[in-house]
């Protein structure tokens, strides 16, 4: 058995754990060791994958494992990691741990609300660890659908409709992926010989031009609406302001840089000729995605829906810097993708503790908890700090880099479109510095609150790992960037290579 | 000819047997209480299912009329597992006071039908196919009508009998054309001989509707919702896996070899029948709130999907056919299943009384849930390998768009599939449903579909069995 199918396995078997648990108490143990565990075997893992790059191993994937499983349509099980994956993993690693401690407090089934949680999460990391377009898909699903309960049952304000809204469109968005999926599969073997689900196998081959004008769209579009791509973007506000904390965590943390991972490895790896075509229109609609998310956010008046949108202009981030197709700006799309994911999580994290002390998410009606729940406040401003990169988190490092590779473009059109989503940086900092003023500071506005108590251990054990995790890449990002870069650059020379 | 070339229809030989041994059964079976048929006749029932399992020689008979493959074989015993399950499911509501008088009746007239099917499924003419289809249609007509006592369930039988009779009547015709214009009611020999012949389209058209009756395709779905509804469950769940299953499969048959060499005409024809079938099964579907009408409508678009399968004419397709419709058996019998145990113990069937269900009833409720998922398509379940292989199928044939429209169908089926999970799991309600334990058999049938459905999806061995049997045009 190779490390990378544990991480399927380790989630399966923590949720039979939970099946035998009698009390709440055995559920929570059982899901906090199960991705406890996990949590090491992520550490391992980039240990390990770190030791074989030094020892010079430069296969394009490492640990493969390769299992037949439809012979007659060529759809193996087969895995493998590159750093990019291996970085997306921890990364899901940190957000599960954090958010099964920031769900501690669930009571009604809550048997239930952790199998569907950790169904969720082997989802993602079976997607990460995936090779071929079949296997992915389906992992890709069984990561979106538990997310209908989760919000439906546990979640708060219009659940129902946000839960419906939020499951059919991302359906909605893996339909024109399967069609993608399936047009690059009856076109993986241009020059005649076996077709593939092979995404290795694929990215040696050329693609037919006329099919590639065809399927990258559907491709990337399916993608993009789990990464909030602008116009599909509606269901994230509206599904994370209802989603319980752990899932609010587990969603922006990660399901929607799924969608980014998946944007590059699959639609513009796989597609090069057309992304390189067609780049421009999703370049617009990304701009569109972070200057409208992070305006959006100025005016919201919920904790979660401030942050819902600012999840949009974060994520729409990444896609633009995917999309500026050179080493400089993926490589910061990577990095903001984790670092937006951890400090999206510990955000979120945050939101539903204050939310279940206070009993309400509207800034206006708190104020001063900086005085009553000192711990709290000061993780918020942490968080704060990093999302609008101020140098020494992570979020720094990412948009430095976005930025830089993004202007390295000489032409109008690019150069253009970076000052806009530059602009962003600002109206982030505007908007957080605004909850931070208003929520935090100034005078306690209601003498009820002032009876609420600070962080709970499960608290602290939830928003410390994340912020460790945060400053860690914060302060020394090379050992990431190395990490991931490497990775970039098989998918960076084929879709560079290829310039009209 | 000699009595082993008979042993060649063993399935259908062991079926009469059965009937006949059930009606024996009856004769001397003296008081009142007919409870012991129902075992003697599961347990004789489940003994031919095991046998149906058994190495088999294949061979045709009666100078071509009748003819077994491996595959033909293979697609009866899914039949009779399904069979099977349906006879779980009615044992308990068989107890009835109403029923318990005509429990023979009920095996004897099942069996019957399913002896109509399996001899249609090994029709090699059109003389034996009619044969089969009829011999499978009046008796279930009768079923339909099983409890007579209620006024819908009356109408169901009435409303049976009087399309079937139309779109056999449509079929018939088209059949004659074919025969007039060919000289020929072999299977074989029509297929050298069909081409553009103004006439003979017209036979193959009047053919796809007769049969497109059975599958309730639209637009000859509509006597569907009302028999659905009208007639007993377990009838309805055999109406809408086993008879369309048995349909879908002949169908796929007659296309891929009699008419295959009009695949072009026959290709339009489906296109626009599966556009239609799948849109607008789905968008009846959303309006309902009976359980009973609300499968009809889902088994509608259902059969819309499954003409993916067949669209293209490819191996692939007639293979996605057959794995689709034997999960498809097990997912419907599993919704079906959960409908009927709940209608037996409360007599309530709409969408507002599964209101807050959970709480009571977890596992009916987890059974449910899944059947859902695996009607719409969702992993881990084995209804998401069936549709990806339909969809493979259809794009293999480039037939993109369809495939698109087939998606998007596929999310409109979700939502719908969703509110029923959502009345169960998220909505509350001050009366639910009490808690109660579900019989024994009842439990059983479950089980079995639930098993099904995660092992088939991921044991590939089946689907890669179906393809080393299975053709294309």
């Amino acid at each position: 058995m190779d490390i990378l199918s544990f991480f399927v396995i380790i989630p399966l078997i923590t949720i039979i754990a939970i099946l035998f648990s009698k009390s709440n108490k055995e559920v929570r143990v059982a899901s906090a060791i199960g991705m406890g565990m996990q949590l090491i075997l992520a550490a391992v893992l980039i240990y390990m994958y770190l030791s074989e790059r030094a020892s010079g191993n430069t296969a394009p994937m490492l640990f493969m494992q390769d299992v037949v499983w439809f012979e007659n349509l060529n759809i193996h099980y087969l895995l493998g990691v590159d750093g990019i994956s291996v970085a997306m993993i921890g990364l899901t690693a940190v957000v599960v741990f954090a958010g099964i401690f920031a769900s501690w407090q669930v009571e009604t089934l809550s048997k239930e609300f952790f199998i569907s949680l950790i169904l969720l999460a082997s989802g993602v990391f079976g997607f990460f660890i995936c090779l071929d377009l079949f296997t992915m898909f389906l992992f890709y699903e069984i990561a979106v659908i538990p997310m209908y309960l989760l919000i439906g049952i546990w979640g708060t304000g219009p659940k129902e409709y946000s839960a419906m809204k939020l499951t059919l469109m991302l359906m909605g968005g893996s339909a024109f992926l399967l069609l993608g999926v399936l047009g690059i599969y009856f076109n993986s073997a241009p020059d005649g010989g076996g077709l593939t689900f092979n995404i290795m196998e694929i990215s040696k081959v050329h693609i037919p031009i006329a099919a590639q004008r065809f399927f990258f769209p559907l491709t990337f579009v399916g993608f993009g609406v789990l990464g909030a791509l602008f116009p599909f973007h509606t269901w994230s506000p509206d599904g994370h302001a209802s989603a319980p904390t752990a899932v609010s965590m587990l969603h922006a943390g990660v399901l929607m840089k799924l969608g980014g991972y998946g944007c590059f490895r699959v639609a513009m790896f796989l597609l090069p000729e057309a992304a390189n075509e067609m780049g421009w229109i999703f370049i617009i609609l990304t701009t569109i995605s972070v200057v409208y998310g992070a305006f959006g956010a100025v005016v919201q008046k919920d904790l979660k829906y401030i942050n819902a949108y600012s999840s949009v202009s974060h994520c729409g981030l990444v896609l633009f810097a995917i999309l500026m197709m050179n080493k400089t700006a993926m490589d910061g799309a990577i990095v903001q993708m984790i670092s937006h994911g951890l400090m999206t999580a510990l955000f979120f994290a945050l939101i539903g503790m204050i939310y279940g002390r206070t009993h309400t998410r509207l800034i206006n009606e708190m104020g001063g908890l900086m005085k009553i729940m000192p711990f709290l406040g000061v993780c918020y401003v942490i968080a704060g700090l990093a999302s609008l990169g101020l140098p020494g988190f992570s979020g720094f490092v990412a948009e430095m880099t976005v930025f830089f590779g993004a202007f390295q473009h000489t032409d109008t059109f690019h150069r253009v479109c970076t000052i806009l989503a530059c602009s962003s940086i600002v109206i982030t900092a505007v908007y957080i510095l605004r909850v931070v003023g208003i929520l935090l500071l100034g005078p306690v506005k209601n003498d009820n609150y002032l009876k609420l108590g600070d962080a709970v251990w499960y608290e602290r054990i939830s928003t410390v790992t994340l912020i460790l995790a945060i400053a860690a890449i914060g302060i020394a990002p090379l050992w990431l960037t190395d990490m991931i870069g490497d990775s970039l650059n098989p998918i960076v020379e084929r879709l560079t290579q290829i310039q009209f | 000819m000699n009595i082993e070339n008979f042993l060649l229809m063993r399935h259908e030989l062991l079926l009469i047997a059965v009937a006949m041994l059930v009606l024996i059964a009856e004769i001397f079976w003296t008081g009142t209480n007919k409870n012991g048929i129902r075992a003697f006749a599961v347990v004789l029932f489940f003994i031919t299912t095991v046998i149906g399992f058994m190495p088999i020689t294949f061979g045709t008979l009666f100078g071509g009329m009748y003819n077994t493959t491996q595959l033909i074989i293979l697609y009866k015993n899914i039949l009779n597992v399904g069979v099977l399950i349906v006879l779980f499911q009615s044992y308990n509501w068989l107890k009835n006071d109403d029923n318990k008088h005509k429990i023979s009746e009920y095996f004897i007239l099942l069996i019957s039908t399913l002896i109509g099917m399996n001899f249609m499924i090994s029709s090699g003419d059109f003389l034996m196919f009619y044969m089969g289809l009829e011999l499978a249609t009046i008796p279930l007509a009768a079923l339909a009508a099983f409890e007579i006592h209620k006024n819908k369930s009356a109408e169901a039988g009435v409303k049976l009998i009087l399309t079937s009779a139309l779109s056999s009547g449509i079929m018939l015709y088209g059949i004659s054309i074919i025969y007039g214009t060919t000289g020929s009611i072999y299977f074989s020999e029509v297929s050298t001989m069909i081409g553009r012949d103004n006439l003979q389209v017209l036979g193959l058209i009047f053919f796809i509707a007769g049969l497109g009756f059975k599958i309730s395709l639209v637009p000859f779905h509509l006597w569907t919702a009302d028999v659905y509804e009208g007639a007993p469950i377990n009838i309805t769940s055999y109406l809408s896996v086993i008879s369309k299953g048995a349909a879908v499969f002949i169908l796929t048959i007659t296309l891929f070899t009699v008419f295959r060499s009009v695949i072009a005409l026959w290709q339009d024809v489906l296109y626009i029948i599966a556009v239609l079938t799948m849109t607008i099964g789905n968008l009846f579907a959303i309006r309902q709130q009976n359980l009973k009408r609300f499968l009809a409508f889902s088994s509608i678009s259902q059969a819309g999907f499954i003409l993916l399968g067949i669209i293209g004419g490819n191996q692939l397709g007639m293979s996605a056919v057959v794995y689709f419709i034997l999960v498809y058996i097990l997912s419907n019998l599993g919704a079906f299943g959960v409908v009927a145990a709940i209608a037996n113990k409360t007599g309530k069937e709409n969408m507002d009384d599964y209101n807050g269900l959970y709480a009571t009833n977890p596992k009916l409720c987890l059974a449910m849930m899944i059947s859902l998922f695996s009607l719409a398509g969702i992993p881990p379940v084995a209804g998401f390998f069936g549709k990806f292989f339909l969809f493979t199928a259809a794009a293999q044939q480039g037939f993109y768009i369809l495939v698109l429209i087939a998606l998007i169908n596929t999310i409109i089926s979700l939502y719908y599939y969703l509110l029923i999970v959502k009345a169960m799991f998220i909505n509350k309600s001050d009366n639910p449903i009490a808690a109660f334990k579900s019989d024994f058999m009842t439990r059983l049938g479950l089980v079995v579909c639930m098993v099904g459905l995660f092992v088939i999806g991921f044991a590939s061995v089946i689907f890669e069995y179906i393809d080393t049997l299975t053709f294309g045009v």
